[in-house]
């Protein structure tokens, strides 16, 4: 043990190598990682997924998941005191390094909800940290853990602390979390992605919130996040990572504005990309106004009944689309945009009737021009609109049937639609494959194959195969990194001129509704509070929400920070 | 939960009714009756019964009635009286020849789910913590063979090592001198002494799957977010593992509760029959083999009320554990 001296880094990591062996090899998840964290500073961490950003947190604490562990280099801890340890030399078991944990450095997760355990009381899992480190009564621990939930905004402290993890909303858990972390003053603080599964609202109110109680108490905090909004708005220094290694780290200023490392430059420009609408959108001519719509929703609703008591009476409904209009011509894209719980999800499954609508019309042009109502078809009719009605998935692993090859994935819809069939069907399949881009002798493999980008082409072919007027792109781009998603849009927006597609994409993300949408309409609580053109609505929106909404929105740009100053949007 | 617990109980009242009808429904499905089996066990000594005095049996145990009346007169015995009616086999009524035997079927039984736990409960956790470890490779092995052995060859076996190497007086629950003696405590010791056998036969069935189960649902939380959680507080493992996913990995366990109480009368049929212990599962054998109509409308009519109870049991112990549960 040495002494530290003033002004030292309170953690700096020299040379971090964490290696998982696996079945042929071992995969360098942190291969040769350095930086430092400072009192008071904010470093920030990016990198896409897989780049080892995670397994670097989770060596400073000693907590990766097996097989995984910290091959070499060191991890020096200078404490306030003026004792310094390296974590990295710590048994990973042992009594040194669980003192450490929870008590000088803590950390907090992404998924609140699967982070906290969901048969104890939020009370219980922090009172635990209070007894474990610093030794205080059931009765002592319980006081301060009231105290720890009103510092973090919760309402109510004092009955919050009795409720279990599934009856707190997302931002509340990520509020109790917090405050477990904090329990005991910890000096660093180690967040992973912690505003990645919220909504950007309330990611706003916990970036705002964490960065008040890191003033109060003069914490390091290590935020590592993919997001580069929230870099720029909360960043003072910025390591960014790219397979394991450190391509780039420096001030955030410098980052955003003089980047040197061309994997940093990439990544910035796909982010500055989304920043604006696209290319290839205002490269061609506006839809017309005048065009008839190919779909004209009216007065929509879908009302799911909530049911209670002994004999499970119907008591209210959850009126998660209510009396929505919209319209849709052929060759346009329309973006709804909302939070979670706006009904927008609701929406697009309503439109191809997967869910059977409380009431409303949806007209929908069929090519020859009559106007059939989707929401009121025979099944045989249903059946040929929604040949011309597809959809596109946001999860690309889940999607997938995993037994079937892509071949048979994408050629299914022909197949049981009885177009196509052997030699004929094969060739549609190649033809599709190489129209999103894929190589077309890849249709023997399985899904297991392909990375998550590949596999949204493939859910892209699969929409395609009937050739489609209408698609309706649920989330589709929101489970890909900022580099794929560019070019995901890019490909929906050629085969949009190629095909004169129209789409109805559905996003929580501004940034994408902005790149590809024409028009968008804004759901908040099952309505549409505000519709227009895409310019008009993220530049200069008329409703209070949209206002508060895109406000919220971290913009990637240091000299830029807004998110404090946002617009607060009460109903 | 009192409202949860309440609505479970009234909905037992229907499906009692019904699971009482299904019974009586089943013992009269075979064909024949009592009196047909009585008359062919005469004939095998010999003994002739003529026509007249068959139908004056039928009419003496009430099986000339219609089916409906038969079961309308039963139901009603048993809930206003608690009479099960008689057993035409023994000439005793049912209930006082099923008392007994329910009470030593619990004993055994309750002491065979109690070695289960202790056994299956931290094997089955250590499996899963010391994944593919020598350990965990052990029990596997040990587990698989448990579940592989045939219960009743294990009886065998078992018994002949008690007899031969520790020269034990096996085979039913007590010792000649005990088995018509009123209750004592040399008695109770008696029981006791005899108890290991079948327990450790009947247990190593249930424990060998108990441990797969246990082990599975553990490998599946071991690796959840919220231990990572627990253990950046800083937690000891044994004190996170016990706190979290085994908390969360018990509740399985608590599940089998549910089928475990049938299994009360019916599961140690074979083990029961070779180590002739005076449970209830060969007197149910008996019964139905020679259509006693009312002693085994008894126990398939306990059977399945036990079933309920049982289901009802581990529903609420699972609310209790589970928060999950108690708020859906």
């Amino acid at each position: 043990m040495t002494t530290a001296s003033p002004g030292q880094p309170i953690i700096s990591i020299r040379d971090l190598h964490t290696h998982f062996p696996v079945r042929g090899g071992v995969v360098k998840a942190v291969d040769g990682v350095s930086f430092d964290l400072s009192r008071g500073k904010t470093v920030c961490v990016v990198g896409e997924s897989g780049s080892g950003k995670s397994v670097t947190a989770r060596s400073i604490l000693q907590i990766v998941d097996p097989p995984g562990r910290v091959e070499k280099g060191s991890i020096v801890f200078n404490r306030t005191n003026g004792t310094s340890v390296d974590l990295a030399s710590l048994n990973p078991r042992g009594r040194e390094i669980r003192s450490v944990r929870g008590a000088e450095i803590a950390m907090i997760f992404q998924e609140p909800m699967s982070s906290l355990s969901p048969v104890h009381t939020i009370g219980n899992q922090i009172t635990e940290v209070l007894t474990l480190h610093l030794g205080m009564s059931k009765k002592e621990a319980t006081a301060r853990a009231i105290e720890l939930l009103r510092a973090v905004e919760i309402p109510n402290p004092e009955r919050a602390i009795e409720r279990y993890t599934f009856e707190y909303s997302g931002g509340m858990r990520q509020r109790a979390m917090i405050a477990m972390a904090l329990a005991c003053n910890p000096q660093v603080l180690i967040a992973d992605e912690p505003t990645t599964a919220l909504d950007v609202t309330t990611q706003a109110e916990i970036l705002d919130l964490m960065k008040r109680l890191q003033a109060e108490r003069g914490m390091a905090v290590m935020f590592i996040t993919h997001d580069m909004g929230v870099v720029a708005e909360i960043a003072d220094e910025v390591v960014v990572m790219y397979q394991g290694k450190v391509v780039e780290r420096g001030p955030v200023e410098q980052i955003f504005h003089a980047p040197q490392d061309p994997y940093t430059q990439m990544l910035l420009g796909n982010v500055l990309k989304l920043e604006r609408p696209s290319q290839i959108r205002a490269a061609r001519e506006p839809v017309s106004a005048e065009e008839p719509p190919l779909l004209d929703v009216r007065g929509l609703k879908m009302h799911f009944p909530i049911r209670k008591g002994f004999f499970r009476k119907v008591v209210d409904h959850v009126r998660a689309v209510d009396d929505v209009d919209i319209v849709v011509r052929a060759g346009e894209t329309l973006g709804i945009v909302g939070e979670s719980g706006s009904g927008k999800t609701t929406l697009g499954r309503c439109l191809l009737r997967v869910y059977e609508p409380t009431a409303g019309q949806i007209l929908y042009r069929r090519p020859d021009g009559s106007v059939d109502d989707v929401a009121s078809l025979e099944k045989d009719r249903l059946r040929e609109c929604r040949r011309e009605m597809r959809m596109i998935f946001q999860d690309p692993f889940a999607s997938l049937n995993p037994r079937m090859t892509v071949g048979q994935i994408i050629g299914e819809p022909l197949l049981v639609n009885g177009i196509a069939e052997g030699s004929e069907l094969h060739d549609r399949v190649a033809a599709l494959l190489k129209r999103v881009g894929l190589n077309p002798d890849w249709a023997e493999r399985y899904p297991h194959a392909f990375s998550g980008g590949q596999r949204q082409r493939i859910g892209i072919a699969r929409a395609l195969a009937l050739s489609p007027r209408l698609i309706v792109a649920d989330e589709a781009t929101s489970a890909l990194d900022v580099s794929l998603r560019a070019q995901m849009l890019d490909l929906m927006l050629q085969l949009q001129d190629e095909l004169k597609l129209a789409y109805v994409f559905v996003s929580h993300d501004i940034s994408v509704i902005r790149y590809i949408c024409d028009r968008v309409a804004v759901m908040y609580r099952g309505k549409v509070v505000e519709t227009g053109d895409a310019e008009q609505v993220c530049n200069d929106p008329v409703h209070g929400y949209t206002k508060a909404l895109l406000s919220a929105v971290p913009r990637p740009d240091p000299r830029e920070r807004r998110i404090h100053a946002r617009h607060r949007y009460v109903n | 939960m009192l409202g949860f617990i309440i609505k479970r109980l009234l909905w037992m009242v229907p499906s009692l009714f019904a699971v009482s009808f299904l019974a009586f429904v089943l013992i009269q499905l075979p064909p024949g009756d009592y009196v047909t089996t009585y008359i062919a066990t005469l004939a095998a000594s010999n003994e002739i019964v003529d026509r007249t005095a068959a139908a004056e049996l039928r009419t003496r145990f009430g099986l000339d009635q219609p089916f409906i009346v038969q079961y309308f007169k039963w139901i009603v015995g048993i809930v206003t009286r608690g009479d099960f009616g008689l057993s035409f086999e023994w000439q005793q009524p049912v209930s006082e020849l099923i008392w007994e035997r329910m009470a030593l079927t619990l004993v055994v039984t309750s002491s065979t789910l109690l070695m289960t736990w202790a056994l299956a409960f931290p094997i089955g956790v250590y499996s899963a913590v010391r994944q593919y470890s020598i350990g965990d490779y052990f029990f596997t092995f040990l587990g698989f063979l448990g579940l592989a052995i045939p219960s009743f060859l294990l009886a065998l076996v078992l018994m002949y090592v008690a007899v031969v190497l520790f020269g034990a007086d096996v085979g039913g629950l007590f010792s000649p001198e005990y088995q018509t003696a009123p209750w004592s405590w040399g008695k109770v010791q008696n029981l006791v002494e005899h108890l290991w056998v079948p327990v450790v036969i009947l247990a190593t069935n249930g424990t060998a799957s108990l441990i797969r189960i246990m082990r599975a649902n553990m490998l599946d939380e071991l690796h959840r977010p919220y231990v990572t959680t627990a253990r950046a507080k800083g937690l000891s493992e044994f004190r996170l593992l016990l706190k979290y996913p085994v908390r969360v990995a018990i509740n399985p366990f608590i599940s089998t509760i549910g089928w475990l109480l049938p299994n009360l009368i019916s599961g140690a049929l074979i083990v029961a029959v070779v180590l002739s212990l005076p449970i209830a599962g060969p007197l149910l054998l008996q019964s139905l083999m020679s259509q006693d109509m009312y002693l085994a409308g008894a126990f398939v009519l306990l059977m399945c009320t036990l079933t309920l109870v049982g289901t009802l049991l581990s529903d609420i112990l699972l609310a209790l554990v589970d928060p999950r549960i108690r708020f859906d």
